[in-house]
């Protein structure tokens, strides 16, 4: 990715996470987080991380947020705009977000500036031939192809945990619909 | 990056946005008031033309009132652009943006038309040839559901909050139902990438219409595959279609802006241009659903097999030209899928808001999830076995029945919601 987008994204989440903490209108909060993932799923999307990227963006953006906001609009918050800003906390927020920039310029310092090696996609392409052919082959092309990858070490590498997130999941689906069901009654 | 390869994606960006997808806008609505009025018996707007009485002749030259939606265009841009004074004028000016701008991101995804070859070098009519086409898609448009969302909150007023919420909602059920519906053709493909996608099609027979290539069974030594999987393919293309009217705000789901319960929905404090970007939204996205669908499940760009070699052949000069007959075949498909979009808003009357929920929930969601497995089942069977096969069959025969004998359970007890 060239250095300019990654800046120009880097702002946009930066700007927008700094919105959703400064904005006294939730609404104009929540767009602002919206506008921060549009930004982290460029970032992503730059590191050659599509699927990633798009999944930010399909399920933060698209639809985790878009609840949200259908929430705060429900609840029509007027005195959140009222309340004016108290110190203690805005202090409290900068010491720790001070605290975590010296430990991160701490720990940067020390960590040496290797240069950039690209992926070796040839040797991959041959350490995936036996396992799918598909992907090997794009790989031989000089293509990363990001999808196959994840759902190859998804449903062949971590096939067991897997089934289990699915069955927690569904346990908790069918936990909201019986508990709301019996607020209703 | 060099000079030539901007000025190329330059011009794709320009030409396949500007040129191609946003002309198809105002066309759709002339189709839509004339179409409308051949099926309601009416003339239609038939009268605008080129005024050539202006200009001395004894005749104005109106060519069946094509110019009719530039008159229209010039109407809304004359039109007084009115903000009321309780908006919140912030996201009342943000929200049309919001809506259209995604619509048209998502152009930047859809293959046009095969290669267009320039001394040797082949380039593909798709802005970006990205390797998750569908997934981009579906991410993108669900932003513009922000747009008409904001556009019901600030404008401070009844009917267009329930508008704005009322979309919200059905945007994220069908949303849903169009992800999932979808999966099945995307496990037959094996690909995420819609240029190749299309590139399958043309060469191994539409997943709708495998007559050809190695979708025919007496071309691939028996093998029915293809065939059987025509009929979780046609599950897929109904919900998916379903879903994109829904997802598109279009008259059998058009409850958001339902003229006899909420004035004009979202959109009732807007006027002018603004008003106008809202139209420009829908129908755009209109057109990026049609060509999505003609994309996944009609071929694309493709002719079949003797038109697309004939026309991969054809030249002029050094120019290989087959990408641009390619790309009038695409338009044509877009153009008659959304004739349909058409004459199924002025065939199916409005759903009720309960029925909506109903139709995307309880019965799209399931038969989705099943046709995914049903999908599943098909390209897995050569490699199953018999018995396998049977036993899927077996088991997913348990489950629907299941889930269907619940509906049937669950729908004495409910009562209708309504938003």
């Amino acid at each position: 990715m060239p250095l300019a987008l990654f800046w120009f994204f880097a702002a946009v989440m930066l700007i927008g996470g700094l919105a959703v903490v400064s904005l006294r209108n939730p609404v104009a909060s929540a767009l602002s987080m919206v506008a921060s993932f549009v930004g982290l799923a460029g970032l992503f999307i730059g590191l050659n991380a599509f699927f990633v990227g798009i999944i930010q963006i399909l399920v933060y953006a698209g639809a985790i947020m878009v609840l949200f906001i259908f929430i705060i609009m429900l609840l029509d918050l007027k005195t959140e705009e009222k309340r004016a800003p108290k110190l203690a906390p805005a202090l409290g927020g900068l010491g720790i977000v001070l605290a975590f920039t010296i430990q991160l310029i701490g720990v940067l310092s020390q960590t040496p500036n290797k240069s950039h090696e690209p992926l070796d996609l040839v040797a991959a392409s041959a350490s995936m031939a036996g396992r799918s052919e598909g992907i090997a082959s794009k790989l031989k092309a000089g293509h990363l192809p990001d999808v196959n990858l994840i759902g190859d070490t998804l449903f062949n590498g971590y096939n067991f945990p897997l089934q289990i997130i699915g069955v927690l999941l569904l346990v908790s689906t069918i936990g909201v619909v019986v508990l709301s069901k019996r607020q209703a009654a | 990056m060099d000079l030539v390869t901007l000025l190329v994606i330059l011009a794709k960006v320009v030409g396949l946005t500007f040129v191609v997808v946003l002309p198809l806008v105002p066309i759709s609505v002339y189709f839509e008031r004339r179409f409308s009025a051949i099926i309601q018996d009416r003339v239609g707007p038939n009268r605008v033309g080129i005024p050539l009485t202006l200009l001395g002749a004894k005749k104005d030259f109106s060519f069946f009132g094509l110019v009719q939606p530039m008159a229209d265009g010039l109407k809304l841009f004359l039109k007084e652009d009115f903000t009321p004074s309780h908006v919140n004028k912030a996201f009342y000016w943000l929200a049309p943006a919001l809506t259209v701008v995604p619509a048209l991101v998502t152009v930047c995804v859809v293959p046009f038309g095969s290669d267009i070859i320039v001394n040797g070098i082949g380039y593909k009519l798709v802005i970006a040839d990205l390797d998750i086409g569908p997934l981009f898609v579906f991410a993108i448009s669900s932003l513009s559901v922000y747009g008409i969302t904001l556009a019901g909150w600030s404008s401070n007023s009844k009917f267009p909050f329930i508008g704005g919420v009322r979309s919200t909602a059905q945007m994220i059920s069908y949303e849903i139902a169009l992800g999932l519906s979808v999966v099945p053709v995307l496990l037959y493909y094996g690909d995420l990438n819609l240029s190749n996608i299309v590139e399958q099609q043309s060469v191994n027979g539409w997943l709708l219409l495998p007559l050809w290539g190695n979708s025919a069974p007496w071309n691939n030594g028996g093998d029915y595959t293809a065939w059987i999987f025509w009929i979780p393919a046609m599950i897929a293309f109904v919900i998916f279609t379903t879903s994109v009217f829904a997802e598109t705000n279009r008259m059998p789901f058009d409850l958001p802006e339902c003229e006899t319960e909420l004035v004009g929905g979202y959109h009732t404090e807007y006027s002018s241009m603004k008003f106008a970007m809202f139209f420009m939204g829908e129908y755009a996205a209109m057109v990026i659903g049609s060509s999505l669908v003609v994309t996944l499940f009609l071929g694309g760009w493709s002719l079949g097999p003797w038109f697309d070699t004939w026309a991969a052949g054809l030249k002029i000069g050094s120019v290989g030209i087959g990408g641009l007959l390619n790309m009038s075949v695409f338009m044509a498909k877009v153009v008659a899928f959304i004739l349909f979009f058409i004459l199924v808003r002025w065939t199916v009357p409005r759903f009720r808001y309960d029925q909506l929920m109903r139709l995307g929930w309880v019965i799209f969601f399931e038969a989705a999830l099943i046709n995914v497995f049903l999908a599943a089942l098909v390209i897995a069977a050569p490699q199953f076995g018999t018995l396998a096969t049977a036993a899927g069959l077996a088991l997913l025969a348990i489950v629907t029945g299941t889930l269907v004998w619940v509906l049937k359970v669950s729908e004495k007890k409910s009562a209708p919601i309504s938003i």
